[in-house]
């Protein structure tokens, strides 16, 4: 595999990057995410996190399967301050 | 041949049968004790994380490093982790992307100011250089901000932000390097008393140690009723959102007092930032933890944030997420050995600071456990002050 394949573009994480993070034990992909950063920029994962789940699987000998994605964070995709603070008042929810 | 990589995770393995210390919960205080106790040759430390590092308020916090408090023992104490945290790096060889930014505390009332007032006194006279500063030279540290709207800001250059996962890493791989071990995924089902010695059950088998030390963060309540032991701290959810990167602008991490509105720039170009957020009073104490994120969050974060620097309107949120605060009634930590547990030590209710916190108190819990030098914080700060009402409250909790 080539060493500059990159997997996360919106914060450069490579192939390379998570064999380390995996041979640094790091297991998980909230883990591999944590060390690498993969999945923290405006994409939010939805273009990184099937190709890293490949390679930590890749890396660890672990079944892809039998990984679990990050939790998915709010907002679906980045949306302006001023759209929120135009939003109303609302009384909270737990 | 590549030489064979550090190893900076936790543990997986069957765990061993004894320890010396065992530490609950593998968060910044827990992690940073067990270095600090096997660094000073202090063998058989044992942590056990319930789920993985970085994975409680440890890995969800701002990063914020200030030395602007109002009672003496915070001051001093913040003082002494800067200095660790500006050594960090070198000492332990990660980078945890430190900015020595300053901190700018904007206020809006005269009460407020009064008691900001007493409060640079006091950092003066600790040798934090403080100054109260007209809203005009506000603006000219940060040009963006709009001050009418405020009567003062309190500007400390000293104060930092820090990215926080790198610290968890850095503490874990050198405390494990000295020879502590650290299990992850290994939460802890019952602890019983036996003989002098506390058993630990967890998934991973038992282990018995002679003392642990409860640094269970927002958790601590729920580890020391596994022993009959009520604490009388509580968790409390804590929201945070982060921005696209932008262009370095923002010098110092910017805080409104009245609000909690709080907001730096990482390294990483981010802007992140939170803003109190009252849970409803009869669900304030339910002791959940609570890391659900809510629209109303944004909403607030986002009004407070456009009012202090209008034109960040049109600059995007990429995430929010939130963790959990461990609140105590006075506002400071819990620590010291629990009076009628001998050899049971807490280290827990640190208000959403313990992050900031844990560099200097992780290496005077060390020292005091090591039997070779005991600090004021284990008095000022023991549980027992609860009960005799020998309270002294922090008035700078932030968020």
């Amino acid at each position: 595999m080539p060493r500059k394949l990159i997997l996360c573009r919106c914060e450069d994480v490579t192939a390379d990057d998570v064999a380390a993070a995996v041979a640094a034990g790091f297991q998980s992909i909230e883990e591999v995410k944590r060390y690498t950063g993969f999945g923290t920029g405006p994409c939010q994962g939805k273009e990184c996190l099937v190709p890293v789940a490949l390679a930590v699987a890749r890396a660890s000998g672990a079944a892809v399967e039998t990984l679990r994605p990050f939790t998915a964070r709010a907002p679906l995709s980045p949306t302006a301050l001023k759209q929120f603070a135009a939003l109303d008042e609302e009384p909270e929810s737990a | 041949m590549t030489a064979s990589p550090k190893r900076l995770a936790g543990l997986q393995g069957p765990l061993p049968a004894t320890a010396e210390i065992v530490i609950v919960g593998g968060g910044i205080m827990g992690l940073a004790l067990a270095y600090n106790l096997a660094v000073r040759g202090q063998k058989n430390v044992v942590v056990l994380e319930a789920s993985y590092l970085a994975s409680g308020a440890s890995g969800r916090n701002g990063g914020g490093l200030r030395q602007q408090w109002s009672t003496e023992m915070n001051i001093r104490l913040m003082q002494e982790s800067l200095e660790i945290c500006g050594a960090f790096a070198r000492d332990m060889g990660i980078n945890v992307w430190m900015r020595q930014g300053g901190y700018l505390f904007l206020m809006r009332t005269a009460e407020t100011r009064a008691q900001i007032e007493r409060n640079i006194a006091l950092q003066n006279r600790c040798d934090v250089p403080t100054r109260l500063i007209t809203t005009d030279e506000a603006r000219r540290i940060v040009p963006e901000l709009a001050t009418d709207q405020f009567l003062a800001a309190s500007y400390n250059p000293t104060d930092a932000v820090v990215f926080p996962w790198p610290f968890l890493w850095g503490y874990a791989g050198a405390a494990s390097r000295h020879g502590a071990r650290i299990y992850t995924d290994t939460p802890v089902t019952a602890i019983e008393r036996r003989a002098g010695d506390y058993l630990l059950t967890t998934a991973r088998g038992a282990i018995t140690a002679p003392r642990v030390v409860n640094a269970g963060g927002a958790w601590s309540p729920r580890v020391a009723a596994l022993l009959g032991l009520a604490l009388p701290d509580w968790p409390a959810r804590h929201e945070i959102m982060s921005t696209e990167p932008l262009k370095p602008f923002l010098g110092p991490m910017v805080s409104v007092l009245e609000s909690g509105l709080y907001v730096s720039q990482s390294t990483r170009g981010e802007l992140v930032g939170g803003i109190t957020m009252h849970e409803p009073k009869d669900n304030e104490k339910s002791g959940d933890i609570k890391m659900g994120s809510r629209l109303a969050f944004l909403g607030a974060m986002a009004r407070g944030l456009c009012q202090v620097m209008p034109l960040l309107g049109e600059v995007k949120v990429v995430r929010q997420w939130a963790g959990p605060y461990d609140l105590t009634s006075d506002g400071n930590p819990i620590v010291g050995e629990a009076s009628g547990w001998p050899g049971f030590f807490l280290c827990c209710g640190f208000m959403g600071h313990g992050f900031m916190m844990a560099p200097v108190v992780a290496k005077y819990y060390a020292l005091h456990l090591l039997g070779r030098e005991t600090h004021p914080l284990f008095d000022r700060w023991r549980l027992s002050r609860f009960a005799e009402g020998a309270t002294e409250a922090e008035g700078m909790i932030i968020g």
